[in-house]
């Protein structure tokens, strides 16, 4: 009966076709170096969903801010669980990005036909430190307020545009409830919809090129 | 493809579909479990109270009008401390016998309240109206208006609040 159902569908939505395209494609042999990719997606995926609970009570407010993550870790059921594998992933996201760039690094497969993989991936780095800057914010406790206000003070140092930047960035001379605001549009809406955007190509290129193998020594 | 069977076991194939679809469940309800509890923890949260609110001096309070007499109770809902207003109507029927009446409807709990030129508590929403003695006279409400205990004490009339 299920595979009735299933043959169905694919006649209809090419299952079988995109199963093999991106699972039962052609690999080298390769290490386990070569995992760090899905490492970080993986991660990506634990940040997004345990991210899109969190909002469920966070309130970006200042005098709510740091009250409702404080709700979140006594009082509501897993929540400590929750904020502590965003918290704690956030850092190991950051950790797996860049161990994933060092082998795509050593290995040269940032090389031909792999460029725009690799640009990608350097745009995929940035946007992760993005969202680690803005999320790093949210709790509004001392640490992330005067963390946010020192990281925005470095701004004012560009030549000319920098005190422009700074005050574009807090959405004001002063940290403010427009600081945290937006910093919570940027990590909850516009980093996460880039990032989506750009791992899409990444992926996509990823299994249309295929992945590169070990270097050999005289390569 | 030929599959080996031993001795009329189960073949490798169904014995491995079976252990992943184990394994898969118990991965599904650790993670499931704890994500459901996550989202309906604020509403398994019962905050209770019990207690005789005054309403007010009996001397105040008229014979056979209905009167309504509202106070606010706070309460912590999340991290905040928020108020609750209530309304009740009393209707003094002797020296020492009253109706106290909830002002909340019991069909979908707008609030009543009490009309002089039609002698019945009108609710606004689906024009359910009530008795004097909060029975039903027409509309959509289930039941009569609810009612709350109350006691006279050193002269005071006082109600009693029940919630959870």
């Amino acid at each position: 009966m299920a595979a009735k159902w299933i043959s169905w569908l694919d006649e209809r939505l090419g299952l079988t076709t995109i199963y093999r395209t991106i699972l039962d494609r052609k690999v080298p042999k390769v290490n386990w170096f070569f995992t760090l990719g899905s490492a970080t997606l993986f991660l990506g995926v634990l940040q997004g969903l345990t991210g899109i609970f969190l909002t469920v009570y966070y309130v970006p407010h200042p005098e709510q801010a740091y009250d409702s993550i404080n709700y979140i870790m006594t009082e509501v059921s897993f929540g400590w669980l929750i904020r502590g594998i965003h918290h704690w992933g956030a850092s190991l996201l950051v950790i797996t990005v860049f161990l994933h760039m060092l082998r795509t690094f050593f290995y040269g497969a940032y090389k031909y036909p792999r460029e725009i993989t690799w640009v990608t991936g350097v745009f995929l780095l940035l946007l992760t430190l993005g969202m680690g800057f803005t999320g790093y914010l949210l709790p509004w406790n001392q640490r992330a307020f005067w963390a946010t206000t020192v990281a925005t003070s470095i701004t004012e140092t560009v030549p000319f545009i920098g005190p422009f930047i700074n005050t574009a960035l807090r959405g004001g001379t002063e940290l403010s409830t427009l600081t945290l605001v937006r910093f919570f549009s940027a990590h909850i809406w516009i980093l996460p919809a880039l990032v989506v955007a750009i791992v899409g190509i990444h992926l996509y290129l990823v299994v249309r090129i295929g992945i590169s193998h070990v270097p050999a020594k005289d390569e | 493809m030929p599959e080996i069977e031993h001795g009329g076991g189960i073949s490798r194939r169904s014995f491995v579909t079976g252990v992943v679809a184990f394994l898969g469940s118990v991965i599904a309800s650790v993670i499931g479990i704890p994500a459901i509890g996550y989202l309906i923890a604020p509403g398994l949260k019962k905050h209770t109270s019990d207690e005789w609110v005054p309403i007010g001096k009996l001397e105040d309070i008229p014979m056979d009008i209905p009167i309504l007499s509202t106070f606010t109770r706070t309460s912590q809902i999340g991290w905040e401390r928020s108020a609750t207003s209530f309304g009740v109507y009393v209707v003094r029927k002797s020296a020492d016998e009253f109706d106290v009446f909830s002002n909340i409807c019991t069909h979908l709990s707008c609030r009543v309240s009490w009309k002089d030129d039609q002698e019945a508590f009108v609710c606004p929403c689906h024009n359910g109206i009530f008795g004097k003695d909060g029975s039903i006279i027409s509309g959509p409400q289930p039941r009569p208006l609810d009612r709350f205990e109350y006691k006279v004490e050193d002269g005071t009339l006082l109600v009693h609040l029940v919630e959870g």
